[in-house]
């Protein structure tokens, strides 16, 4: 069957390390990278006789990204131990929500090429990390070849919540748009530092795939643990593929748990670590149910700040800019408070948006600057935008006028003045130019007359040269083709 | 519910427990007979009665969120049975 | 009398008038444990070095003389399971021998604080699990009325130790009946407060929602002073409740003139032993004759408790036991990979009781059979806590016997466990609903086997439950009399 009469059916699951000072169940800081198990107390190390007790601030953060998922709060939620024996695990039991999360039901809106699109959320419940497991010995260092394995439960017990998606995401690039519009609201609001290098964000995708037009799923696989959108992105690809040509081949999808092999770009089976799966789930009888009142729910959600969602709505309505644009300009809060800033200083907030986007994003790209590092503020770009509009400069001498005030943070007006840029567009002055550089080129004005229109351009870049790029072109333009045809 | 081999076997292998032959015809023996025991609960009609998991109705215990010294490295190491480089050591796991 | 044959209350106040110090008593009390230790075994470690480093300390307190307490300078015993930082803390496990615990428990922490003196960690039943101290891996303790009896379990050495005058008081666990059981075969007082009232904080535990720490000791007074200084919220354990704890030993005298005892008819059933339903009716005549009205009552659902508790408490163990995997404390068992080293172990680690159990709840929850057994008790469970609700609008205190029977042999009860767990008939209804109640001595069986009296009470009313024990055992001596670890 052509690969294109399949469609994909992908579900996400993501993890997402809350930034409370300390963990879950202890006060035990959460700060990464330390040297191993020096972030453990006798109660993340599961030692006997030890008893949790939850973080308040945990839950808020819970709360918080539930209502920014749209997600009902639960009126009545509780903790779950799901039994299962890892040496990651220090109890054998991860903390969980298991029939009652906190939060359920809600949804993301994410913008694709095709448009915007909802993809439902099943639920973002509350629960412990695992500590880490270090692959030593053997060839690789890698889990199937590794002789042991090391525990550092440094990890063990930080706050999680693990948001998962209905089965609404149809391609690796709705997959990828999902996430992105994830993390930039965990961002907005403030709960996760969303690093994926040190492992806060971490995913794992159901993926199958089923003859278009139909309405059954087919057989899932789960890749496990992806901490970078791009392996997301690929893993997505590689394993519709890989189905599809199972498929083909008239073999059935096997449902099992695999993992993206980075160096090899595809995905492997892990059955070697599997067997039924029986969590045995029973409530934590150590804790006791949050049954939050509903004027605290409501207060954390009249807190929340302005979503970019909203605020991409807001700026297209606002500023008069494209979907695409006030995406860019959302994807980040701080981003987005710096450009509104601006875009309210100057006429053209859309000319305003494109050097935002364009060269000072280039530069700062270029230059690994960040927002805080900027030498100039909004008001000195907006400067910049009206001295464009205003006609004082053209478009070559913008550029020039920018870098100045990106890398020196000189005022443009004062670039302007000191360069001696300010454009020309007095039409007597420009029209003496044009007259003495038609008198020294006649060969040119006779091939123009003979039909030749092409040349016009040559005649342009004489007079702005000869009056060092100060005419305005457009100008130049008119009056060179006036002259001629007269 | 009967209690088979099976079952038995099935259940020390969640509960990783290694067991003989024999203690699993006794386990089999033994369990089967408090099972029986057990489902004289099934006598009661309890259709309409909500579980209770606490003895106790409590709700919302929460901790601030203040850091507390942990344990020293060499503390939390003390008691494992095998321990290399700041780490607790196990067998490979595939 | 010897020394160590004292109350708390009688030597405290010798503490206090510097008749003894702290050091000398402890000294006397030690030789006295280790003099009997062979015949009773209460001990599976004995903490001479910890004990007399305390005691010096007690002495500066008592001389002093602030900042004391009745505890201070007082030597007790705690239980195995109970965690002490640095001292071996075992559970009567061969998968925890060996083990220091880098923190001590909320309960052992408030007994330093007001100065006890730790003679040493207490036998008991594998993980608590057993009524008779038989499935301990290290030793089978004795009872002190009939060395060739069982103690009763779990909390057996706390029990035989109080007993036999090894210390004076002791902190025990009850998860079904594990302090009062022994306390009733043992002859001593034995109280399990209401889930929730004192720290579950480092109790190793079994069955988490039906555990709780309680004193063991020579007689009900010196049961409210120890209770003064375990009882109360702490914020390590998110079960602890937030209630005041009022003064026991003041409690404890009020009158019960007009005390409202109710006797429930489900707790008498036919063919009982007959000296045990005979001291029963005994004691309910005499606190009905220091002004207590009796009533009977029913309690419907105690007839399930039982089987609602064999699917609670192992469910829990299941989990609670699952950590004990080689790879951070205890045994390990070396194996080919990591899955190979669990299941060697584990199966080395417990002992078949224990093993038993975990299979039984690793049952219970698997899935399938949740709704069936776990739900199902849960819902019994409920039906059980109704009982008591209905019935303490009627009554102030329920009274029951603590045990259908006296002491039994070695062996007697440990080839059929369904056997053993009968035992708990009379107790296990109580931590299902998470109630108070303690056993105290009502008599004396034709064999000199003690037999136990349980009082039942309201959530967080032990100083009711105190008042009915002192006012009947204030006009009996039953708590007077002595073991005279004589084999049979």
């Amino acid at each position: 069957m052509p690969f294109e009469d399949y469609e994909p059916v992908i579900g996400l699951e993501v993890h997402c390390e809350l930034k409370t000072a300390t963990k879950l169940f202890c006060g035990c800081p959460t700060t990464f990278g330390n040297e191993a198990n020096t972030q453990v107390c006798p109660v993340c190390l599961g030692l006997p006789g030890t008893l949790p007790v939850m973080n308040g601030k945990a839950v808020e953060f819970a709360v918080k990204i539930g209502h920014s998922l749209n997600c009902t709060i639960a009126s009545y939620s509780k903790m779950d131990r799901k039994n299962y024996y890892y040496p990651d695990l220090p109890k054998a039991y991860q903390v969980s929500q298991y029939d009652k999360p906190l939060n359920y039901g809600g949804y993301l809106d994410i913008v694709t090429k095709e448009g915007t699109k909802r993809i439902g959320v099943t639920r973002a419940h509350l629960e412990e990390d695992a500590g880490k497991l270090v692959h030593a010995g053997g060839k690789s260092g890698r889990l199937d070849s590794s002789d042991y394995s090391l525990a550092d439960y440094n990890r063990g017990g930080i706050p999680l919540v693990e948001i998962v998606s209905e089965p609404d995401i149809r391609s690796s690039d709705e997959a990828h748009a999902y996430l992105t519009a994830l993390k930039s609201i965990l961002l907005y609001i403030d709960v996760s530092d969303c690093n994926m290098e040190e492992g806060s964000l971490r995913c794992d995708a159901n993926v199958s795939i089923r003859k278009k037009g139909t309405e059954k799923f087919g057989t899932r696989t789960e890749i496990k643990n992806m901490n970078s959108f791009k392996f997301v992105k690929q893993a997505i690809e590689y394993e519709i593929k890989r189905q599809a040509g199972v498929l083909d081949k008239g073999e059935r999808v096997i449902q099992e748990s695999r993992l993206w092999d980075v160096t090899e770009n595809k995905t492997k089976s892990m059955r070697s670590k599997e067997e039924a799966h029986d969590y045995r789930y029973f409530p934590e009888p150590d804790l006791v149910p949050i049954i939050l009142d509903p004027a605290y729910v409501q207060k954390l959600k009249v807190e929340l700040p302005e979503l970019p969602g909203a605020k991409r709505a807001r700026f297209e309505t606002d500023f008069g800019l494209t979907p695409y644009d006030a995406g860019v300009l959302t994807s980040e809060q701080e981003l987005g408070k710096w450009f509104e800033v601006g875009a309210k200083l100057t006429k053209n907030p859309k000319g305003f948006a494109n050097w935002v986007m364009g060269d000072m994003a280039a530069q700062m790209k270029e230059q690994e600057k960040e927002l805080k590092d900027l030498k100039f503020d909004q008001k000195k770009l907006a400067e910049l935008v009206d001295i464009i509009d205003a006609g004082t400069i053209n478009s070559k001498q913008a550029k020039e006028v920018f870098l100045e005030l990106f890398n020196e943070g000189v005022s443009p007006a004062e670039v302007v003045k000191s360069k001696g840029m300010a454009q020309v567009s007095d039409p007597k002055a420009i029209e003496a130019v044009v007259g003495k550089v038609l008198d020294e080129n006649p060969n040119v004005v006779v091939d123009y007359m003979g039909g030749k229109q092409g040349v016009i351009g040559f005649l342009v870049g004489k007079v702005m040269q000869a009056s060092q790029g100060k005419a305005n072109p457009k100008m130049v333009n008119e009056i060179i083709k006036k002259k001629l045809d007269s | 519910m009967a209690l088979s081999e099976k079952d038995v076997q099935y259940v020390a292998k969640l509960a990783r427990l290694e067991v003989t032959e024999q203690e699993v015809a006794k386990y089999t023996q033994q369990l089967g007979n408090i099972l029986g025991y057990i489902e004289e609960m099934g006598k009661l009609d309890t259709a309409n009665v909500e579980p209770l998991t606490h003895p106790l109705d409590m709700k919302n215990v929460f901790r601030e969120d203040v850091v507390k010294p942990s344990l020293t490295q060499a503390e939390v190491l003390s008691n494992g049975p095998e321990v290399q480089s700041g780490h607790f050591k196990v067998p490979k796991i595939m | 009398m010897e020394l160590y044959q004292k109350t708390i209350h009688e030597i405290a106040s010798d503490l206090k008038a510097k008749k003894v110090s702290s050091v000398e008593l402890t000294k006397a009390t030690m030789a006295h444990l280790k003099a009997v230790e062979p015949k009773v075994q209460s001990f599976i470690t004995v903490t001479e070095e910890v004990a007399l480093a305390q005691a010096a300390e007690a002495d500066k307190r008592l001389a002093s003389g602030s900042n004391l307490t009745p505890l201070t300078g007082v030597p007790l015993g705690i239980k195995d399971l109970l965690c002490t930082k640095g001292v071996q803390t075992t559970c009567a496990s061969k998968m925890l021998e060996g083990f220091k615990p880098p923190y001590n428990a909320t309960v052992v922490e408030r007994l330093n604080a007001a100065g006890a003196i730790m003679v040493g960690k207490t036998n008991m039943d594998e993980f608590a699990m057993g009524s008779s101290t038989e499935t301990s891996y290290y030793q089978k303790t004795k009872n002190p009325w009939n060395l060739s009896c069982v103690p009763g379990g779990s909390s057996g050495g706390s029990a035989s130790c109080v007993s036999a005058d090894q210390a004076f008081g002791s902190l025990g666990s009850d998860t079904g009946g594990s302090i009062r059981q022994p306390a009733a075969l043992c002859g001593i007082v034995g109280l399990k407060p209401t889930y929730g009232r004192v720290s579950r904080y480092g109790l190793i535990a079994f069955a988490s929602s039906l555990d709780q720490i309680g004193p063991m000791t020579k007689d009900v007074e010196d049961c409210a002073l120890m209770m003064n200084v375990i009882a109360g919220h702490d914020e390590k354990d998110s079960t602890s409740a937030n209630v005041a704890v009022p003064d026991y030993t003041v409690e404890m005298k009020k009158s019960i003139k007009g005390l409202k005892i109710g006797i429930p008819k489900e707790f008498f059933p036919e063919g009982m032993n007959p000296e045990v339903t005979e001291a029963t009716k005994k004691a309910i005549e005499q606190l009905k004759s220091l002004g207590s009205e009796v009533h009977e009552i029913s309690l419907p659902h105690s007839p399930y408790s039982l089987a609602a508790y064999y699917v609670l408490a192992p469910s829990e163990a299941s989990s609670n036991l699952a950590r004990y995997d080689g790879v951070r404390y205890g045994l390990r068992v070396p194996g080919e990979n990591i899955v190979e080293m669990y299941s060697k172990t584990r199966a080395a680690g417990f002992g078949p009781e224990v093993k038993r159990r975990i299979m039984l709840g690793t049952y219970a929850l698997s899935s399938g059979y949740y709704d069936a057994y776990y739900l199902k008790a849960l819902k019994v469970r409920r039906l059980i806590k109704q009982d008591y609700d209905q019935a303490f609008e009627k009554v102030d205190v329920i009274v029951t016997p603590t045990v259908p029977n006296p002491a039994f042999k070695f062996g007697e009860k440990t080839d059929n466990p369904l056997t053993m767990y009968l035992e708990d008939i009379f107790t296990i209804s109580i931590n299902i609903a998470g109630v108070p109640a303690l056993s105290l001595p009502c008599g004396l069986s034709k064999t000199d086997l003690p037999i136990g009296l349980q009082i039942i009470g309201k959530p967080f009313d032990e100083g009711t439950l105190l008042k009915a024990a002192y006012a009947y055992e204030q006009s009996t001596d039953w708590h007077r009399r002595k073991p005279t670890l004589k084999e049979s």
